[in-house]
């Protein structure tokens, strides 16, 4: 398998300059883009991205750009490294060789200018059991340093379908409401980029729609959203992009 | 500065929902410095000497205990990832849950110690110092503790590991912090021990939120 990837990343190099692997290739660099100045600072790009884990490199020269109004749908069989990829482009996980950018400068040297900008929904749920969900909420936009009201947590989390349930320590929720919970966040969070890593997991057809819902209308508003989902993903606003990870192809975006 | 704030007050109400934790460590103080009196017998002379390095140790050892909670809940349910997405500087919010810890660990035990005292038959004055040694002391332990913590997140066996890492780096801590009370006591003034112990402190304050917030990174990619 280690073989056929690396054959992959020689192809995909082949085009243009030849692959350096363990090195960044000269054209991996961040470049604004010049049909849409105006929203330089609103725009999401990985540059040939690779991981290495262990001896084992899970990707590539994985690249995508993403502008405002855009949805990006990484595709992939389990353990192709599609969390990592998530993982990556929110700095958490810092990739070998290739960079994530946004509005044209590398996330790394933006730091919290970038975080500002970003609302990370996870593969964990990131809500504590001893506080309820209103409370979950509250913590999470004060810390983040946009406090939000008690009124304004409740009514996120009535959107998401726990009208009477926001008063109850997490621990007493099921999978599926603490998921809610975690995605409610999203309803509060005024950031342009959206990075959602299966967020459908644990939820009930209802909670789908309405996330759906959601999505759309952050991606109709010029927002940004990439996520990992093994369901379909209808959007009616804006544009739909599939990066595929692993097998032919690999990490280029459609 | 509300990084900071906000850190120590959600982690404040979480300890006071989850108080078994709390209660845990400072029991452990409670019966290692009543074991001590026990094993050794009532000879005042000798509890005398031996009171303040036994509590010292007994504080160490308690706050060293509640390390492995200081950041394996919020790495296990995902709110640590959150943390290091938050427009905030890490070391800051580390420095909140360093704060919190030492409330819930620290400060009880600082509290506690006089009572403790009493059964070594230490002097009021000799508790003073003590105390204030200890006040100053326990701080540093969080503040080197949550470095220890935050490299050892998610290994296998972390507990132990915190221990070999953490208690080389107390010992400074507890031969200044046990030292001002036996220089106290033996007339020599702890003064200068209790200064070297705010340098220490100082010291921590700057260096190990900083540490600690890069070592979460590491454990975290």
């Amino acid at each position: 398998m280690l073989f056929g990837r690396r054959s992959l990343l020689e192809r995909a190099g082949g085009s243009g300059q030849p692959g350096v692997p363990g090195g960044l290739p000269p054209n991996a660099v961040c470049r604004p883009n010049p049909s849409a100045p105006d929203r330089l600072s609103q725009s999401l790009e990985a540059v040939s991205l690779e991981c290495v884990r262990g001896d084992r490199r899970l990707f590539s020269d994985v690249g995508f750009a993403l502008e405002p109004g855009e949805l990006l749908h990484v595709t992939g069989r389990n353990g192709s490294g599609k969390t990592t990829l998530l993982r990556m482009v929110c700095g958490l996980v810092r990739p070998q060789t290739g960079m994530v950018c946004w509005g044209g400068k590398p996330v790394s040297t933006l730091g919290d200018e970038f975080f500002r900008q970003l609302t990370f929904v996870g593969h964990l749920n990131a809500i504590k059991d001893e506080l309820t969900g209103r409370e979950n909420l509250m913590v999470e936009a004060a810390l983040r340093g946009n406090p939000v009201s008690e009124s304004q947590a409740a009514s996120a989390l009535s959107r998401m379908g726990l009208k009477g349930h926001d008063r109850l320590p997490a621990k007493v929720l099921s999978q599926g409401q603490r998921r809610r919970t975690a995605l409610a966040r999203l309803l509060l969070a005024d950031t342009p980029l959206w990075v959602l890593d299966e967020p459908f997991v644990a939820l009930d057809v209802h909670a789908v729609e309405t996330l759906q819902h959601a999505i759309a209308e952050h991606v109709a508003a010029d927002g940004m959203v990439v996520l990992t989902t093994h369901q379909e993903v209808p959007i009616k606003a804006g544009r739909k992009r599939t990066l595929h990870m692993g097998g032919s192809g690999t990490g280029v975006a459609a | 500065m509300f990084a900071v704030t906000g850190m120590v007050r959600r982690d404040v109400i979480l300890a006071m929902r989850r108080r078994a934790d709390v209660l845990t460590t400072l029991f452990f103080f409670v019966i290692v410095a009543a074991l001590f009196p026990l094993g050794i017998g009532p000879e005042m002379a000798t509890l005398r000497i031996m009171g303040p390095g036994v509590l010292w140790v007994a504080a160490l050892l308690a706050s060293m205990l509640s390390l492995g909670r200081m950041f394996a809940a919020d790495y296990a349910d995902g709110t640590l990832e959150q943390m290091l997405v938050l427009p905030q500087p890490l070391s800051l919010l580390v420095l909140g849950k360093v704060v919190a810890h030492w409330l819930g660990s620290g400060l009880p035990l600082v509290l506690l110690s006089p009572v403790l005292g009493l059964q070594y038959g230490l002097a009021p004055d000799v508790l003073k110092v003590l105390v204030i040694s200890l006040l100053l002391g326990t701080p540093v332990l969080s503040l080197i503790g949550a470095i220890g913590a935050a490299l050892t997140l998610g290994l296998r066996g972390g507990g132990v590991l915190v221990a070999l890492l953490v208690l080389p780096l107390y010992v400074p801590v507890l031969i200044f912090g046990a030292g001002a009370v036996e220089a106290h006591s033996s007339g020599l003034g702890g003064e200068g021990h209790l200064s070297l112990l705010g340098a220490f402190l100082l010291m921590a304050l700057a260096l190990s939120p900083w540490a600690a917030a890069t070592a979460l990174r590491i454990s975290l990619d």
